[in-house]
Formats: structure tokens, C-alpha cells, sequence
């Protein structure tokens, strides 16, 4: 295209008048720009500083809600309730003192309880909220909202906080939740931010302590815009947290309760265990606490009530006792020796009332001795003398493996607080443990289960299931997490011979329900639910030969501390076992007389599913045993037993 | 035989170019850049692998090819800025068949091992064919209403393909930085006033529609001019980044509160802090001397090009700087603007400062035809 010079310098000079024009333009915008920036950074500046000073974005943690538990039929052991609170942050605040008073004229607060938050705003930094009132009601707190902007710093806040609403039915096994410690903090290694809020409750003891991590969930976040005086403007951003995981207990919530009933004023222990899984129905240590207290706030005096009584009723003792298990460990010696070969069912050991061995007299319970008795027999009538005889055949070590096999000696894997090991002694372990060789007379004492050896009631009631069910159970008291069922694989074969697993049932059913049974009071006369069991009285202290010249002291006649612990242990339906039961009942005397009726009882109720029949107890007991559930205090009491019939 | 191809032999040659280049706008581009980097050093809580490191690199490579540019001669672009801009088209169509998504928009596409954005390209693109385009048309044709539809159909094509991705920043680029050139060729004002009262009644119609079935923007886009219009009303979402943008730009004052010392962009709370929100960083950290310094360093380089312009006695030379100096213009005006809260928010980064590496090289390349065209001027 052919431009001429004159047309080509037009346009040039046109395109230089526009540019100069868009230059122009592009000036006044630049010059807009500064005007804008000069105006915020020189003369809003102060503004905007006092804004970018108060205003900072911080992240505030939404606390998840705790994890539920359930037991095995869905009914609720430990859940969440709203509760209101007030705290306070001291750097809103110019007069902490006045203003507590101020708060005082709002919300019912003791001397004693306004003096100590005072001084736990002032131990604490400045900018963290500390809870003053917590469970006011709900007058106190509304009166407190309406007045929040008279009282700078404090604010009414809601939250969850823990409840048990079977009180003190699961409060060993649940255990309870608390405030974060600065001790709790420092056994965490990498502690959860959400754990720095204060008063923010974590497991302190039992399964809430042992499932801490599940029940805990995951905290949420709020970006929150707070001001220089550090009180949230306005909310920015939320995410949600992950509530904590519900758990489904094997445990009955009937049973548990009738257990704890049923142990009553005594200072005792029972375990109810499903042989054919393995699933804890019950597991009861009396007496008990209510859980709510700790949760609430325990004062000092129910404090010092709880821990001055001699029953010990903060202790669990279903896992955490330690007893000798008595004549209760006459079935492991028996299977010891059986499965040793050292012995044959038939054969008998003759009893005198006792037992010359390395020159001491061991003495049988009978003072005038059993005569003849082969196994059955001695089980039957929990003769000593024969199993001082086989310990010195089988030695202690072959004993003390049967009881591992059947699970004393061995920890529980069960997430409760300080499950106990028991002891079944070895004579490595006195080696170790007191740097003395083992003896014979260790052994003889060890045969029936005195001396070293050690159980609680989670191990007998183990102990128990295992002979019942030919099979290595292995306890647990977690169903399912989330509604995922836990994977609890079948137990495997304890590999012992049939023959002598048999000999050793048939020796616990004649403690029940033969001639000469030690637990003959307590046999349950409906055929289908007759009941095995082994009794087991067990010395808390030395009889010397003085006394024994003169005559032992009967229990009654004694102080309750140096009484005989009771023991029994029982499975049943004795052809088809269903349950296990064990029972200790802290110096209740005599395992036939105090602990037999209690496991008969508790197992008649699990059979039965609820109070069972009268006619499960022989027709000159059921006048008792009517009698004695009057003063029982049961949940649901109106579900009553199913008819004899039918079976759980 | 046009003017330019007349006077070829005063085009310096060779290596003798060099000695012609406009030095002053290398160093003002240069100093620009490094600012850039020292933001996001800053913005980075004080580490340079993250953003500032490879945005040097590509620094380096975008001088690289600006020279490389700058030493072709200029009628070489005129010749391709054709076929420039037919493969930035092709390329956006590219994108709307396979391009990545990014940021819920269709941006990238991936080319081996790299990632370009077509509309990038294509904003140089439109500039250096409108500006081979008027160079090519007889003068006094330039507003007749034939002559005036070709350059709009040119600049709506690309511009519909950007709305399409979405990406309402570019296509408001395209359509203003084509605007510039057709300003500046001449183009009677009389279309000028006419689009601007059509665009008027549209921008009506387009919030009249919200809410109904024929629906002309993305919801997001009608929550922006809602946030602009009062940025307090949505202080959870969109308005958080403006009222947080404009508190730490204000809190700048006049030092500002030292190198690293911001505040409000230590607290994490812009999303976008080292791309298109980096402005406020430097606000808030050198206060208004350092933002007026950067918008200084920019009107230096705008003066540097007009400069260029006036001087070239090359129609296309001068259209294509006034062009890309136009473009820049409009890059770093809007950006500001956005910021301060003037003007709503549009994903248009701060030019050679903004984290990001085509846009970074398109630039650059851009200035080496301003270069190009300075170097092979007509003396």
C-alpha cells in the first residue's frame, strides 16, 4: 500500500496527539492511585494501624464431642451433656477482684471456691480464658449473658462435659474423665493442641483413659478475628471436627448392675465371662464410686470418705486384686498333674488330715482327713492332701505352666487401668525376685493355691472359661468401635487332653452337685442349668501350730482384716457351658458359704437374662433368695426373668 | 515499499545494536523484577526456594528472550504477528479442548514438561496484529465502520475463548489493551463513546439477569461485584481478601513497618499473597514511600515507551510500545486499583512482580519489541 510522506507524517502526528492524550490519561490514573494510597497509608494510616494491631486472625479449636460407650445392647454407660460455664480472661479485665465480686452478685460461688479461681487467674497468662463457675444453672448463666457488658472479660459459655448415667454401676471399668493436668501433659509426648484448653476433659482412668486417643475425636478449627483486647469480632472460617469414635462394650448393663447389687455391703469382686467368645458380660469390683463426682468435681471430704474406707472403693479389684486363689487352684494343679502323667484319674492318695513333708506338717482343711480319694473326690471335697502329694510328684514349674495356660500369671489385654499380672511362681522367679532356691514346701503351698501364687478375679473367671470351654479364651470388653465390630478371632484349643479336661469338669461339677460337694448349698436344681464350680478359701494369715493345738480360730471370731478371703469359680450349663463366673469376696470367710451363692446367683441371672426363676434353687432356699432380693436396688427391674425354658 | 524499508540502511546492524538499545528501560525493568523478588522473599517468611528463586530463573530467561527479541528486526514481527496471533488462538482453543484446570478455571496447558497460558500470549498477540494491522490499512480508512469491525471481530475472538475458561481479568485485558491501539491509530472517538454506552447497558442487563434462567456470569463472578460493591457484607469469603488487603496496605503508613515485619501478610490470611495480592505486602512492609517507588519505577517505564513511540517514525513500531506500554498499564493500574479496593477483584497480577512464569516471559518478551522496534527505528 502506497503511502505518500504527507499522509504517513498525519498519521504520525495523530498517533502522537492520542498517545500523548492516553499518557495523559494514564498519568491521571497513576495519580488516582497515589491520591488513593496517599490517603490510606498517610492520613487513614493510624486507622488502619489500630486495625491490623487488633485485628489479628486466630485459630480457636472447637473441641469434638467425647465418643459415646455403649453396652452390648445399646444402652448408654458414659455419654455428653450440655453444661454451662463462666470464664474469665484476665487481660479484658482491668479489676479481676471486682469483677469476680461483680460475678458473685450473679452466680452462687462459695468463699472458698471464689478465692481459689482468683488464684488461679492469676497463676495463669492473661489472655487464656479460666473457667470460674462451671455447671451453673441455667438462671445464673442467662443472668450472666445479660450482663456480660457490664462485666468485661467474663463469658458465659456452653460445652459438654461427661456423664454416666448408670452412676457407679461401670465406674471402675469406664473409669472417668478430668481436666487436663500439667502432669497428664507431661506424660504426653506430643500433645494434642486441644488438650491446652483449659479445663478440657481427658480420660483419667479406665477404659476413658486406656481409649483416650479413640474417644477423643479430632478438634475442629474456627479462624476467628479477634481484636487487640483478644475477644472474637467475627467468626472468618470453620472446620468441623471428628467426633470421637463410639465404643460397644461386651458388658451387660442388667447384669453389671445386679453384680454390684448382689456383692452389696462387702468389699468383693465378680467377673461374668462368655465362654463361647470370650465377651466380659460383667465385670463388678464393690464397693463402688459414682464416676459423676470426679467428672463434677469432688470435694474434699467425699474425697478423703473414699479413700479412708477399708473397702477400698476406688480400687477395681476385679483386675487389679491380687489373692491367693485358694483351693480355686486345685483345678490347675489337677490338670498339671494329669497332663504330666504323674497320676491317673483312678488312682487315690490317702488323707490324714495331713501331710508330713521335709519334716513340716502340712494340714488338710479336714482336720480328721479324707480317707481314700482319687481326683473327682479331691476336687469334690477340695481335699489338701492330695495336692500336697501331687506337687511333690509334678514340681512347681509343670504347675505353674498349666497356669499359664490357663491364664493366671498373665496380664489381660484389656484396655482397664492397672490390670494386674498375677503370679504363678517359678522357680526362677524366687530366684530372682529373693535370691532363694525354690522349696519343696513352696510347692505344696502353691498346690493349693496359697503362698506365692497370686490371681484376680479377671484371671479366675479366665481360668474358669478356658476349663469350661477346652479353649484358650481371651477376655475383652470391646465390641465395636464406630459400629465397626472388632475382629476377635475364635480362641484356639487349649491342647489339653479331652480326657483330663473332662475329669477335671466332672471333679467341679461333684463340688456342686455331688454327695460330699464343698459347694453342695449352692447347686441350681433346674436340670438345664446346673452349675460347675470349685470353692476356694484362701488364708491371710499364718495358723501356728499353738493355735492349731488349741483349735483354729473360727472366722466370725476374728477381726474382718484377718478374715479368709472366699473364692468360687463356676461355669454352667455344666453339659453346654455358657457363662463363667468368678467371685471374691475380701475376707468374706468361707468360698462355699459367702462366694458360691453370690456366683450362683449372678450365673442364674445371666442364664435367665433377668431375676430367674425360684425354681432353680432348691425348694429350702427360695424363701432366702426371695427374701434377699427385696433389699436389692435394680435398673429395669421390670423385665423380669424369662421362663425357666428358654436359655440366652 | 514502506517508509521504514526505505531508510534501512541508518538500522544499525550486527552487534552495533546493543549500543541502540533503550538501556534506561532495562534497568527500570530490571530494578521492577527485583522488588519482585525481595516480596516474595518476604512473602515466603523469609526463604527464596519457594517462590523467589524460580522466579529469577525465569527473570533470567525472560531478559534472554527479550534480547534475543530486541535483536530481530522489527518488521520480521510485523511480518508473524499473523501468524502469532493465529497460534495463540488455536492455542486457547487448545485449552478449551484440553487445557488444565487451575483455580476452578481452564488456564494451562501442559506442553511437556511445561505449563503455558495461551491467554497470556495472546494479549501481546492481539496488540502486535491490531498494530500490523492499522500499519497495513490506508489512514484515512482507519474509521470507516468496515475498517473499524475487522480489529473488534480480532480482539472479540480471543476474548471470548478467555470469558469461556472463565477468566474475566484477561478478557477485560484483551478487549482494553486492543481498545489502546485502535485509540491510538486513530479511530474516531465516536466508537469509543458508543461502546463505552453499550458496555454500559449491558453491564446492566448482565446484573438484571442474576437469578434467572438466562443467567450471564458464574455465580462467583456476581459474588465479586457484590464484594466490591461492599466488601463487608461477605466478611467470611471474597470481602475477607479486600478488607484484609486494604488493613494491611493501610497499616503501611508512611515508612511502612519494615522488611519482613508486615504484620497482617505474616498471618497467612491472603490466599493469594504472592501472586495478585503481593502489592499489599510491599505496602505494608515499605509503607507509602516503597508503593510510590514501585508506581514510580512503573511510570518511568510508561514514559520510557512513549518516549520510544513519539521518537519511531514507524507506524507499527510506535502503535505496537504504545500497545504493550498500554498493556503494562492496564496490568499494574487494575492490580493496584483491585487491591485498594477501587475496582472489584479480577485475577490480574502485578506486573514483573507477581509469582508466575509465563506471564513473566511474555512480558519481557513483549518489552523486546518495544526494543526491537526502538533498536531498528527509522533514523
Amino acid at each position: 500500500m502506497k503511502q505518500t510522506e504527507r499522509t504517513i507524517r498525519e498519521s504520525q502526528g495523530r498517533i502522537s496527539r492520542r498517545a500523548l492524550l492516553l499518557g495523559g490519561v494514564q498519568v491521571g490514573i497513576m495519580g488516582l492511585l497515589t491520591a488513593r494510597m496517599r490517603k490510606m497509608q498517610l492520613e487513614e494510616a493510624d486507622n488502619y494501624r489500630m486495625l491490623a494491631e487488633g485485628n489479628s486472625v486466630k485459630i480457636r479449636l472447637i473441641p469434638p464431642a467425647r465418643g459415646l460407650i455403649y453396652d452390648r445392647n445399646g444402652v448408654l454407660l458414659a455419654g455428653n451433656e450440655q453444661n454451662y460455664r463462666i470464664t474469665i480472661t484476665r487481660e479484658d479485665s482491668d479489676d479481676v477482684d471486682g469483677l469476680m465480686g461483680d460475678l458473685r452478685k450473679l452466680v452462687a460461688m462459695s468463699d472458698a471456691d471464689a478465692q481459689s479461681m482468683l488464684t488461679e487467674l492469676h497463676k495463669r497468662p492473661p489472655t487464656v480464658p479460666v473457667t470460674v463457675a462451671d455447671r451453673v444453672s441455667w438462671e445464673e448463666f442467662s443472668r450472666v449473658a445479660v450482663n456480660t457488658p457490664a462485666l468485661p472479660g467474663v463469658t458465659p459459655e456452653v460445652g459438654l462435659s461427661r456423664i454416666y448415667p448408670r452412676h457407679e454401676d461401670f465406674s471402675h471399668l469406664l473409669g472417668y474423665v478430668g481436666p487436663a493436668s500439667d502432669y497428664d501433659l507431661s506424660k504426653i509426648e506430643n500433645p494434642d493442641p486441644l488438650l491446652m484448653i483449659p479445663g478440657f476433659q481427658l480420660g483419667k482412668l479406665g477404659v476413658e483413659a486406656k481409649l483416650e486417643e479413640e474417644l477423643r475425636g479430632k478438634a475442629g478449627q474456627r479462624r476467628v478475628e479477634v481484636n487487640s483486647g483478644g475477644r472474637e469480632m467475627r467468626e472468618l472460617g470453620r472446620r468441623e471436627g471428628v467426633p470421637g469414635e463410639n465404643l460397644q462394650l461386651t458388658l451387660d448393663y442388667r447384669l453389671q448392675n445386679y453384680c454390684l447389687q448382689r456383692l452389696g455391703q462387702d468389699s468383693a469382686a465378680a467377673v461374668v465371662i462368655d465362654v463361647t467368645n470370650g465377651d466380659v458380660l460383667a465385670c463388678s469390683s464393690a464397693p463402688a464410686f459414682d464416676a459423676n463426682m470426679f467428672v463434677r468435681g469432688i470435694s474434699s471430704t467425699e474425697y478423703r470418705k473414699l479413700t479412708e474406707d477399708d473397702h477400698r472403693p476406688l480400687s477395681d479389684k476385679s483386675v487389679q486384686g491380687l489373692y491367693p486363689p485358694g483351693s480355686t487352684y486345685k483345678v490347675v494343679s489337677a490338670l498339671a498333674a494329669l497332663e504330666a502323667g504323674m497320676v491317673t484319674p483312678e488312682e487315690t492318695v490317702y488323707c490324714r488330715g495331713y501331710s508330713e513333708i521335709a519334716g513340716r506338717r502340712f494340714h488338710c482343711w479336714k482336720r480328721g482327713g479324707h480317707g481314700h480319694v482319687n481326683l473327682v473326690q479331691s476336687l469334690e471335697q477340695s481335699c489338701d492332701c492330695y495336692y500336697y502329694e501331687m506337687a511333690q510328684r509334678i514340681g512347681i514349674d509343670r504347675m505353674s505352666a498349666m497356669a499359664h495356660r490357663l491364664g493366671v500369671g498373665v496380664r489381660p489385654d484389656l484396655p482397664m487401668s492397672a490390670v494386674q499380672e498375677g503370679l504363678a511362681p517359678t522357680k526362677d522367679w524366687k530366684r530372682e525376685r529373693y535370691g532363694k532356691e525354690w522349696l519343696i514346701g513352696d510347692s505344696v503351698n502353691a498346690s493349693i493355691g496359697q503362698g506365692f501364687v497370686l490371681a484376680s478375679p479377671m484371671h479366675l473367671a479366665i481360668m474358669a472359661a478356658r476349663i469350661a470351654s477346652g479353649r484358650a479364651l481371651e477376655p475383652r470388653i470391646i465390641k465395636s468401635k464406630n459400629g465397626v465390630e472388632v475382629p476377635h478371632p475364635e480362641a484356639p484349643p487349649l491342647g489339653l487332653e479331652q480326657a483330663w479336661l473332662d475329669q477335671v469338669r466332672a471333679g467341679m461339677n461333684a463340688v456342686v452337685n455331688g454327695r460330699h460337694g464343698s459347694g453342695g448349698r449352692s447347686k441350681i436344681v433346674m436340670s438345664e442349668w446346673k452349675m460347675a464350680g470349685k470353692t476356694g478359701t484362701s488364708q491371710v494369715r499364718n495358723i501356728t501350730a499353738a493355735e492349731r493345738a488349741r483349735g483354729v480360730i473360727r472366722n466370725d471370731q476374728l477381726p474382718w482384716r484377718r478374715r479368709d478371703h472366699a473364692l468360687f469359680i463356676c461355669y454352667a450349663p455344666v453339659d453346654n457351658p455358657r457363662y463363667a463366673v468368678s467371685i471374691v469376696v475380701e475376707h468374706g470367710s468361707g468360698g462355699s458359704t459367702t462366694a458360691a451363692p453370690i456366683a450362683r446367683d449372678i450365673i442364674l441371672f445371666a442364664l435367665s437374662g433377668g431375676l430367674p426363676p425360684l425354681e432353680a434353687y432348691p425348694s429350702s432356699q427360695r424363701g432366702g433368695v426371695e427374701a434377699e432380693r427385696k433389699n436389692l436396688n435394680l435398673v429395669d427391674p421390670d423385665v423380669v426373668a424369662r421362663s425357666g425354658t428358654s436359655r440366652a | 515499499m514502506s517508509y521504514l524499508e526505505s531508510n534501512l540502511k541508518s538500522v544499525p546492524t550486527g552487534f552495533r545494536k546493543i549500543l541502540y538499545v533503550n538501556w534506561p528501560l532495562v534497568i527500570l525493568l530490571s530494578a521492577v523484577a527485583s522488588i519482585g523478588f525481595l516480596m516474595l522473599y518476604s512473602v515466603a517468611g523469609g526463604r527464596l526456594d519457594t517462590w523467589a528463586e524460580p522466579q529469577m530463573e525465569r527473570f533470567g530467561l525472560g531478559m534472554a528472550a527479550m534480547f534475543a527479541v530486541a535483536f530481530t528486526p522489527i518488521w520480521f514481527w510485523r511480518n508473524v504477528s499473523g501468524l502469532i496471533y493465529l497460534i495463540a488462538l488455536l492455542l486457547l482453543v487448545a485449552v478449551e479442548l484440553f487445557g488444565a484446570i487451575g483455580m476452578g478455571a481452564q488456564r494451562w496447558l501442559e506442553l511437556g514438561p511445561v505449563r503455558v497460558q495461551p491467554s497470556e500470549l495472546m494479549k501481546i498477540a492481539v496488540v502486535m496484529l491490531l498494530a500490523a494491522y492499522y500499519d497495513w490499512l490506508d489512514v484515512d480508512k482507519v474509521s470507516r465502520p468496515l475498517w473499524v469491525l475487522v480489529p473488534v471481530l480480532l480482539i472479540l475472538a480471543p476474548t471470548f475463548l478467555v470469558l469461556a475458561q472463565p477468566d474475566l481479568g484477561t478478557a477485560v485485558l484483551l478487549v482494553m489493551g486492543g481498545a489502546i491501539i485502535m485509540l491510538c491509530a486513530g479511530v474516531s472517538f465516536w466508537y469509543f463513546g458508543t461502546v463505552i454506552a453499550i458496555v454500559c447497558a449491558l453491564v446492566f442487563t448482565v446484573l438484571q439477569s442474576r437469578d434467572t434462567d438466562w443467567q450471564l456470569l458464574h455465580d462467583y463472578q456476581f459474588r465479586r461485584i457484590d464484594t466490591f460493591l461492599d466488601p463487608s457484607a461477605d466478611p467470611l469469603g471474597a470481602g475477607y481478601n479486600i478488607t484484609q488487603a486494604q488493613i494491611a496496605l493501610g497499616s503501611g503508613g508512611l515508612n511502612g513497618r519494615g522488611f519482613m515485619q508486615g504484620t497482617q501478610s505474616r498471618l497467612n490470611f491472603l490466599p493469594e499473597k504472592h501472586t495478585d495480592f503481593i502489592f499489599t505486602t510491599l505496602a505494608e512492609e515499605f509503607g507509602f514511600v516503597g508503593a510510590f517507588s514501585l508506581l514510580a519505577l512503573y511510570g518511568g517505564i510508561l514514559g520510557f515507551c512513549l518516549y520510544s513511540a513519539l521518537l519511531n517514525k514507524d507506524r507499527f513500531s510506535s502503535l505496537l510500545t504504545l500497545g504493550v506500554a498500554g498493556t503494562f498499564f492496564l496490568f499494574f493500574s487494575i492490580n493496584m486499583a483491585m487491591v485498594m479496593g477501587l475496582m472489584p477483584v479480577v485475577g490480574v497480577p502485578l506486573p514483573l512482580v507477581s509469582y508466575g512464569g509465563t506471564a513473566m516471559m511474555i512480558l519481557l518478551a513483549a518489552f523486546g519489541l518495544v526494543q526491537s522496534a526502538h533498536i531498528h527505528r527509522p533514523r
